[in-house]
């Protein structure tokens, strides 16, 4: 089956050496990290964490979002969705190997990293995290490996796969649950210590992965005679909808605690994202867009004529993308580090190497992506002429 | 005869007693991990056993005696020279297990309006608080940082560590350090005795565990010509730094995030 994804047309082709090429720099990038360390990035003793970990956050987001087509179409038998639930495994497979990327080129000792199975240490949230990430791909590949073939071979799917897929369901949602888990436990950090973070991750993965799929069906439509169906992309609208609307509530329940208890540690945050803290308002403008994306999502898709045409809907999912990409790979990762502990405002921003090895990793993500995609539809018999 | 909802009720709980006993085991060989225990202690059953004697250790800084000096290195100087501390001369990347601060950022939050002038510029010294509960050696997913039960000392093993910088993300004294590069060109005099660090390793203050194991205080205690640093066991009443903690006005940092450290700040 794997074969499929190597006969293409030469823009197919030209695709792929255009995202070889990315890998590559960011390959380059990454060795030069490996040899003379993170030193070469933003990250210092103050923010410790950075880039990496947000891009790591927000695609752990984008992969758990597949339950949002397996859910309806297995639990609901949603038959809409029957098309599109591959589409949505794919992407999470190739948004956990991004994530585990994401991690791994954010390791001081990369080569020790299986010190975390050597030495399994269940009171860290690193470990339980590992457990969901792995257990998760696991799962999607194995899925959507055993659905794809009896469809190629004209049979259902085998009984035994089913129980797996129902699995698959609160597993999304513990993924998601996990990587919140890895903030919201940490005293030294108010930023992130708050209850709704994990509902918040969900909501808001549960708005941008949707997105990214109706964005995804439409890009597939018109290179290949592969089509969603108007119905499916109309009902991950609605979900998108719903999802944004409550990840919106969210934020504005964690901006009600910490302005209106007026706690200092927990506004001055806040602070810096919106306002800025210290005559340092780097994150400001971004923030701005954000939450301008999230009010243009908002307008475009709760007004249904909006959200059923085409193009305003795909503007709508390009603003639900931007805006939590702002505020889950920018924004929230790095105000938990400012100010610091004693008070300081730290500096960050990611340097040209930090961002081409990021570039370079959702490259390798892209690329797995098509050739899966290509898998699919060559399976169907979907390519274009 | 037992019917089949009694047999699947029967075999459910055989199951579940067996997993959680294997975690019960796991959990106990992982909290007895370094802690040497005598064959007759073992022999007990498990609720005879004492509890084993031993010691905490813990500072007290009287800041009256070391704000006679405000310009003073010496302790700082002392310590990292001793443990082959590279100097980066790079604020970002710093590496440092001793350092001063001013006083409003190492009580940042306690301070307020009408205190006492200068107070919060006064340069303060911090290290590792070796935690009671500390929230780093929590978050390791390797165990290469962890509390030493026989004396609180929060160890730290430079060869374990994978470099995810988790530990630094969780403690609330900015007292841990990652060597963003390679730390060894940056050493100024190369101490054979310590072993030197690689890039990518967190690093910080370990109450110079391998003086104490020879009987002798740590480099700052000693290098402090104000006896400013007091060192001992708070587990033993007698201790000099007990006495001085029964007598003064202390304080801990950040007290309400329950880690409960062990160095504390003789207030002027």
């Amino acid at each position: 089956m794997l074969e499929k994804a190597l006969l293409g047309g030469w823009k197919y082709w030209l695709w792929i050496l255009g995202l070889l090429a990315v890998c590559l720099i960011g390959g380059l990038c990454y060795l030069w990290q490996f040899n003379v360390g993170l030193g070469i990035t933003g990250l210092g003793r103050d923010v410790a964490w950075g880039f990496y970990i947000a891009q790591f956050t927000f695609l752990v987001g984008v992969a758990a979002s597949a339950v949002m087509v397996v859910l309806p179409y297995y639990l609901h038998d949603y038959k809409e969705f029957g098309k599109i639930t591959i589409l949505g495994e794919c992407l999470a497979v190739s948004a956990i190997i991004m994530c585990v990327s994401f991690i791994l080129v954010d390791m001081g000792q990369p080569l020790r990293l299986m010190n975390i199975m050597l030495h399994p240490t269940p009171n860290s949230m690193i470990f339980w995290d590992v457990i969901a990430l792995n257990g998760y791909l696991a799962l999607n590949a194995l899925i959507g490996y055993v659905t794809l073939s009896a469809e190629r071979n004209g049979v259902p799917p085998p009984a035994w796969i089913k129980p797996i897929i129902i699995l698959s369901i609160p597993w999304a949602v513990s993924i998601h649950t996990v990587t919140a888990f890895l903030y919201a436990g940490l005293a030294a950090r108010p930023f992130w210590l708050t209850a709704v973070l994990a509902p918040r991750f969900l909501a808001s993965a549960f708005a941008s992965g949707p997105a990214i799929l109706i964005l995804l069906c439409m890009v597939i439509k018109r290179v290949s005679r592969f089509d969603a169906g108007s119905v499916a992309v109309g009902k991950l609208a609605v979900i998108a909808t719903y999802a944004m609307v409550v990840n919106v509530f969210f934020v504005l329940m964690e901006l009600f605690t910490a302005i209106y208890s007026g706690m200092p540690e927990h506004i001055s945050h806040f602070q810096y994202l919106f306002a800025g803290l210290g005559g340092d308002a780097t994150l400001v403008p971004w923030m701005r867009v954000s939450v301008a994306l999230a009010v243009l999502a908002l307008a475009l898709l709760l007004n249904p004529g909006t959200r059923r045409r085409e193009w305003t809907l795909s503007v709508a999912c390009l603003a639900i993308f931007g805006s939590i990409w702002i505020d889950k790979g920018l924004g929230m990762v790095v105000t938990g580090f400012i100010p610091t502990p004693l008070g300081r405002v730290a500096k960050y921003w990611p340097t040209a190497p930090e961002l081409m090895i990021s570039l370079g990793v959702y490259a390798a993500g892209l690329l797995l992506l098509t050739a899966f995609y290509k898998i699919v539809l060559s399976v169907r018999g979907e390519t274009a002429a | 005869m037992i019917n089949r909802k009694e047999f699947l009720k029967a075999a459910g709980c055989a199951a579940l007693a067996a997993v959680t006993g294997r975690w019960a085991a796991a959990a106990e060989t992982a909290s007895k991990a370094g802690r040497p225990q005598s064959a007759e202690e073992a022999a007990r059953p498990r609720h005879e056993r004492r509890p084993r004697a031993s010691r905490q250790w813990g500072m007290a800084v009287d800041l009256r005696k070391c704000w006679k000096d405000e310009g003073c290195r010496d302790c700082i100087a002392a310590c990292h020279q001793e443990h082959n501390v590279p100097d980066l001369g790079n604020p970002k990347e710093e590496v440092k297990w001793i350092w001063k601060e001013p006083f409003e950022h190492a009580f940042h939050g306690e301070g307020h309006d009408f205190e006492k002038a200068g107070l919060g510029d006064l340069p303060t010294p911090l290290l590792c608080n070796h935690c009671e509960k500390p929230a780093c050696a929590k978050v390791c997913p390797t165990k290469a940082t962890w509390r030493r039960e026989e004396d609180g000392i929060v160890m730290m093993d430079w060869h374990r560590c994978i470099g995810c910088r988790y530990c630094i993300v969780a403690c609330p004294y900015g007292s841990r350090s990652f060597n963003w590069r390679d730390p060894r060109p940056f050493i100024k005099k190369v101490r054979a005795e310590f072993p030197t660090r690689t890039r990518g390793v967190v690093e910080k203050c370990t109450f110079c565990e391998e003086r104490l194991a020879q009987g002798k205080p740590p480099a700052c205690v000693e290098a402090c010509k104000a006896k400013a640093l007091v060192f001992g066991d708070l587990s033993d009443e007698g201790s000099e730094v007990r006495k001085l903690l029964k007598s003064n006005f202390s304080l801990v940092r950040k007290p309400g995030l329950g880690t409960r450290p062990k160095v504390y700040y003789l207030a002027p």
